[in-house]
């Protein structure tokens, strides 16, 4: 056992064996206790942790298996990361579909969380364009399965947390892009109510649309923030494409949270302010525009060394604008405010997936250097919040959901059960179904 | 375009190494023990941009099929500009110990099947009068320690053969390169708890294609393992022979 494993949040430090895949074909290893598959460790909290059992490390099931330029259709294997994916297809007039806010996850990580993105209201999750999938289980039996072959694993395995058995690899089906860029316009709104007009206005037209907001900000200034809209760019041959960031990283945890209410004031005072205009049209590369803190190698590390906690939630459409202020309240309370507060309307369109996150309605994305009790009192009481509304708490990111609100949030749950591989759980499981 | 031919490589550092000559539009012929993934490295470094890419597959224990196999990579590159031997395992230091014929079962694999293989390289790179063979040895060649000597004396036989070839076929402008990795994180290794001076395959394979456009002779990788073993060198040996390395 070792403490090789950690998740994104580097919250809850635990114990576990690891062993390595090294080849897709070879049946799942035979070990006393259960497994789960552990690709970049990019989730938050613990669903890709498995406290006193084992880990199954995918990162070298990274073999593109084929690819035609033609169609934008990919095929390959589940350890795969996007950012390698991008580096290949995007010279060559193509995007992923969907995603999420780093490129350092894995295809089956994606899958299995069924991530979103910044146009979740134009293509929805990850999960819609996953055309097939071949699902390894502990009993050595593979299902080729996709929409039309084994619908009924393919939605369990979409958003399955990894609990329905190993995803060797995926077939998924591309965006067509002109050019590397993007058009990008930032405006900033003075309130939360200015974050729900511009949504509305913005997507019809704009293929990504997100909003960063100050989550110290009161009163007047509830939920103000800067919203940026944006498209995929044609050609600028004109321009040089830029060297991929990465130079950048933390090198080492410092000895307490970087993050706290002095330095958050501050950071949110002055990113608000940022610019001079209300609005500002720039062209950018699609690296900074869509992954921003994947300049910076082990960002994660500035919450020192208790690690932190996000919390996603999303509430349903009615009354949103209601909710949110309320969660935004009870944030500004608190004072333990997050640098990276994140506000997105989800659009309609329906997951294949049984436990899938989003759904229709607005997307609240917070976090919060892990200070212990305070802070999980605080996120029970936006719990309660989000309860009430209707609304959801999105597994990927969370390390202490109670089971009760887990079955309330995804009442799926039942359904799925039958699905997961007897040798095969995670913390996050066995936290929210005991 | 590149011609590259690679033995043992479904080894990490091979599949890295090829997957950066794939990326410049390379073509590669690719041996290996087993098939089904050798297959799948094919496929994959195709849609990484490779030209072409053939496959073999290869024990390189028995020595008989050597010639075959390179018969076939030749025939599918025409000419050859870089050749990468790769193959490798990492013996049980204890067994060795005890077993006679698994310390001489290791020795063959990680050093008599790659002096065969140099030797009919060799011959065929000299008719080409053009080439680079890259050979991966290893620090643990440099100085015999307790906890692994007989894959260190195998790859000292390997470094000490590939000096000495270096030296004859300077003469007819082919270079012989060897590689000297410190700690890789591979499948290999996977038993070792990792700390700082531990490499990924992708550094040493930069490493790799780095010194091999530049005609270097010996390259350790990562660099820094080239003062460590310099001073693991001259440890005198009555203290030497005191510490448990």
């Amino acid at each position: 056992m070792s403490a090789d494993g950690q998740s994104w949040g580097r919250y809850p430090r635990v114990n576990q064996a690891m062993v390595e895949l090294t080849d897709r074909r070879q049946q799942l290893p035979d070990v006393n206790g259960s497994l789960l598959p552990y690709g970049n460790g990019r989730s938050y909290g613990d669903s890709c942790l498995n406290e006193g059992n084992t880990l199954l490390r995918t990162r070298a099931l990274d073999h593109f298996l084929a690819f035609e330029p033609a169609t934008g259709v990919l095929d390959c294997e589940g350890g795969l990361l996007l950012s390698h994916i991008l580096d290949l297809v995007v010279p060559q007039g193509w995007f992923v579909p969907v995603t999420p806010g780093t490129r350092f996850v894995t295809i089956g990580g994606a899958i299995a969380n069924d991530v979103h993105g910044k146009n979740h209201h134009r293509a929805g999750n990850f999960g819609r364009h996953v055309l097939e999938l071949e699902l390894l289980r502990s009993d050595g039996s593979r299902r080729v399965c996709g929409p039309n072959a084994n619908p009924e694993w393919f939605a369990a395995t979409i958003g399955g947390l990894g609990l329905t058995g190993l995803i060797t690899r995926a077939r998924i089906q591309l965006r067509r892009i002109a050019s590397p860029w993007m058009s990008t316009e930032v405006h900033r709104f003075g309130n939360l109510a200015g974050f729900f007009r511009l949504s509305e206005q913005s997507d019809r037209d704009y293929e990504y649309t997100v909003a960063w907001i100050d989550c110290l900000s009161t009163g007047q200034k509830l939920g103000r923030g800067l919203f940026t809209r944006a498209n995929h760019a044609p050609a600028h041959p004109d321009r040089r494409p830029i060297a991929p960031a990465g130079r950048l990283r933390i090198p080492f945890t410092p000895p307490v949270s970087l993050i706290n209410r002095l330095t958050l004031r501050s950071f949110n005072t002055l990113y608000y302010h940022r610019q001079r205009t209300p609005v500002v049209h720039k062209t950018m590369h699609y690296l900074p525009q869509f992954y921003p803190l994947d300049g910076i190698g082990d960002w994660n590390r500035i919450y020192g060394p208790r690690g932190f906690m996000q919390y996603q939630c999303v509430v349903p459409p009615t009354d949103a604008e209601r909710h949110i202020a309320q969660l935004l309240k009870l944030i500004a309370a608190s004072g333990s405010g997050s640098f990276l507060a994140v506000l997105k309307q989800f659009g309609n369109l329906a997951s294949p997936g049984m436990l899938s996150f989003p759904r229709p309605g607005t997307t609240l994305a917070l976090d919060f250097p892990n200070q212990g009790a305070r802070t999980l009192a605080l996120l029970n009481r936006l719990d309660d919040v989000v309860a009430a509304a209707g609304g959801a708490v999105y597994p990927a990111k969370d390390a202490r959901m109670s089971g009760a609100h887990f079955r309330q949030y995804f009442p799926a749950w039942e359904s799925f059960r039958p699905f997961v591989d007897p040798h095969f759980s995670s913390s996050f499981w066995r936290r929210v179904m005991e | 375009m590149l011609n590259v031919f690679i033995i043992g490589a479904t080894s990490a550092i091979a599949e890295a190494t090829a997957r950066h000559y794939a990326a410049r539009g390379a073509r590669l012929f690719l041996v290996a023990r087993n098939s089904a993934r050798l297959t799948d490295i094919v496929a994959d470094l195709r849609v990484r941009g490779a030209a072409d890419a053939g496959q073999a597959t290869l024990d390189v224990n028995s020595l008989d099929a050597h010639t075959g196999v390179l018969d076939q990579a030749w025939q599918l590159l025409q000419k050859v500009d870089v050749v990468l031997i790769a193959h490798g395992t990492l013996p049980d230091q204890g067994a060795c110990e005890t077993s006679v014929e698994t310390a001489l079962a290791e020795f063959a694999t990680n050093g008599t099947s790659t002096i065969a293989l140099m030797t009919a390289l060799a011959s065929r790179l000299e008719a080409q009068r053009n080439g680079t063979l890259v050979v991966i040895s290893s620090v643990a060649g440099d100085r015999g320690r307790q906890s692994n000597y007989l894959y260190g004396a195998a790859k000292a036989a390997v470094s000490t053969f590939a000096s000495g070839l270096r030296q004859r076929l300077a003469k007819v402008g082919v270079n012989v390169l060897t590689i000297k990795p410190g700690f890789v994180d591979t499948p290999m290794t996977h038993a070792f708890r990792k700390g700082a001076l531990w490499a990924t395959p992708d550094a040493v394979a930069r490493g790799i294609v780095r010194a091999a456009e530049r005609g270097r002779g010996v390259v350790y990788l990562p660099w820094f393992w080239h003062p460590i073993m310099l001073i693991i060198r001259h440890i005198p040996e009555f203290f030497f022979k005191r510490l448990k390395l």
